[in-house]
């Protein structure tokens, strides 16, 4: 050790006067303390999440997705495929739809992989506060998320729009890159929550993976049925038309706008975060 | 300084820990002893606030450990070696520890320093051994240089090497002022490094006492005596007033009195000897008798008959 020795009374016998205890704390450190706060907490955790080989993987395959199949698309097609009126950035959905699950599967292991490896009770010892751990995991996580995806997006649509043409607003290309970067950001964070809930990485990835996929499946299903209501409404609100939305594509006429599906998205993230801040806070761990 | 006031844990029909009383004092080292699922593990997640009290508190130098603001320069602790993510490399294990209490970064390479782990802090912790392991938990829990330590276990695992150095930081820590909190299923252990001792079974107090006393108390003395004149032997002691114990394979048992004593009677009455030896029962034995009605997991050398399993619940 490095810190001078204090030599103190001995406690030897348990007659010690125990009302003096306070007086004589015993050893005092040199180490400069001051109070923690969030910032720490965020410090703490931005050095966790950098420094996992997880984390680089799924950005790795997030990023390859979105650019790769991107890229693809616009090597397959050439500017006469385009139809008029229409955006080649809109082509960016289906990388985008396949580089949410990365995103999810980081999300759950971002909390999960602590309860996984018994972490979790070395960071709660050093952060009794389990809502600010949560709460710094939640922003680290969805600000890397969405400044990692606003890279991709913004690549991959102007790969898009240069190699194919066409016109494109302002709006559309807002929605396309820093729209979807925030719907997807929230879409991490809803796993963040799931996976905070259910503390299980597996589990938490399944159900998550089926959360985006099966609306859109069972509405398949329901087509011969006469439950149209019903079939009308998954398809709607199912993940890939929410994010379809944001292309300005929708697979049903009146669909919820990007506002609307920011709104829905945020709102059910919120639900479930709170959720994980009630139920983490009685758990033992 | 840590106290321990009235704390019960309950999951679901088990008592994990009944009613605990005790205080951990600064400048010693405190051994905190009890068989395997008494309740050791459990009380120390309590006094980290990871477990929450069924009844009773843990005060930290009169505060709760959620109150306190940088728990890691008032408390280290080392759980479990296990407890961190093995994909993190050493130096940014502590890194992410140090920062989350606003601790200088300069403090990871100086602990690491400490339990000499500096040539692998770059590499990733799931490659290390156990006893590696157990130095990087000790080298978190000294992160923030705190009063308080608190060690579940650090010895297992470890080679003679690693012991060694352990209860000689043990000692050093406590002897710089600090309270040392450590726990441990064997007695032999406590018996070199605690001062204090406190002893729990099936999750109750069963002990609190200085190290000294619990030898002095716990550890009885006798002598051992062999004759093939056993019977005439018995019969001499018997009219000297002396209380005598059958041991069987031929030897008797007699306590509290001088060997130097039962020697001279013997001679006195021609009788032969083969032996006639002072013995003292080891502090194990004392532990295992202190502890004997509480044991959760009994071996049994025969297969158990048709009774089922005894007991429900584990270590965790």
């Amino acid at each position: 050790m490095t810190t001078p020795s204090t030599p103190q009374a001995q406690y030897g016998s348990v007659s010690a006067p125990e009302q003096q205890w306070q007086a004589q704390t015993g050893y005092v450190s040199p180490v400069p303390l001051r109070r923690a706060t969030l910032k720490d907490a965020l410090a703490s955790e931005w050095t966790k999440i950098r420094s996992v080989r997880s984390t680089l993987w799924n950005f790795a395959v997030m990023l390859a997705l979105v650019l790769g199949i991107g890229t693809l698309i616009a090597l397959a097609l050439s500017r006469r495929d385009m139809p008029p009126g229409e955006s080649a950035v809109a082509l960016g959905f289906v990388g985008v739809l396949l580089g949410i699950m990365p995103v999810m599967t980081l999300g759950v292991m971002t909390i999960s992989s602590e309860y996984g490896t018994g972490m979790i009770r070395t960071t709660l010892t050093a952060c009794p506060s389990r809502a600010r751990v949560l709460g710094a995991k939640a922003i680290v996580f969805a600000a890397l998320t969405f400044v990692v995806t606003l890279v991709a997006t913004t690549l991959v649509s102007a790969v898009l729009l240069f190699s194919l043409g066409g016109r494109t607003t302002g709006a559309l290309w807002g929605w396309a890159t820093v729209g979807v970067s925030a719907y997807v950001a929230l879409i991490g964070l809803f796993a963040l929550a799931v996976g905070a809930l259910l503390r299980h990485s597996a589990g938490a990835i399944t159900l998550m993976i089926g959360f985006v996929l099966l609306p859109l499946v069972l509405a398949l299903f329901l087509a011969a049925s006469p439950m149209h209501g019903l079939q009308d409404f998954l398809l709607e609100y199912s993940i890939p038309s929410q994010l379809g939305v944001f292309y300005g594509t929708s697979m049903v006429q009146g669909a919820p706008g990007g506002w609307e599906a920011l709104g829905i998205m945020g709102g059910l993230t919120a639900v479930f975060l709170g959720l994980a801040f009630f139920v983490q806070d009685r758990r033992d761990v | 300084m840590i106290e321990v006031a009235g704390l019960s844990k309950r999951y679901g029909q088990k008592l994990a820990v009944d009613d605990l009383t005790f205080q951990v004092r600064p400048g010693i080292v405190t051994g905190f002893l009890g068989p395997n699922g008494a309740g050791k593990s459990t009380t120390m997640r309590m006094m980290l606030d990871l477990d929450r009290p069924t009844a009773g508190a843990v005060r930290i130098d009169g505060k709760r450990y959620t109150d306190l603001k940088d728990p890691l320069t008032y408390v280290g602790a080392l759980l479990d070696a296990k407890a961190l993510h093995g994909g993190r490399s050493a130096y940014n294990h502590l890194l992410c520890l140090a920062q989350s209490n606003g601790i200088p970064a300069s403090r990871v390479g100086e602990v690491l320093d400490t339990v000499g782990l500096t040539a692998v802090a770059k590499k990733r912790s799931k490659g290390f051994s156990l006893g590696m392991g157990q130095r990087l938990g000790i080298a978190g829990a000294l992160l923030g240089d705190p009063q308080i330590l608190m060690f579940d276990e650090p010895v297992n695992g470890l080679d003679p090497e690693g012991i060694h150095w352990i209860r000689n930081l043990m000692k050093s820590l406590a002897a710089q002022g600090r309270t040392v909190f450590v726990s441990s299923h064997l007695m032999s252990e406590m018996a070199l490094t605690a001062d204090h001792l406190v002893v729990i079974g099936q999750g109750r107090l069963l002990a609190d006492t200085s190290m000294a006393d619990f030898i002095r108390t716990n550890s009885r003395s006798y002598v051992r005596l062999r004759s093939p004149q056993q019977e005439r032997l018995r019969d001499v002691l018997h009219q000297a007033g002396i209380t005598v114990v059958t041991a069987g394979n031929g030897t008797l048992e007699v306590d509290g009195v001088a060997s130097e004593q039962l020697g001279e009677l013997a001679a006195q009455h021609q009788l032969v000897l083969h032996e006639l030896s002072p013995q003292q029962a080891s502090l194990e034995e004392a532990f295992m008798q202190l502890t004997a009605g509480s044991v959760e997991y009994h071996a049994h050398s025969e297969p158990a008959s048709g009774q089922g399993w005894g007991s429900t619940g584990g270590e965790n």
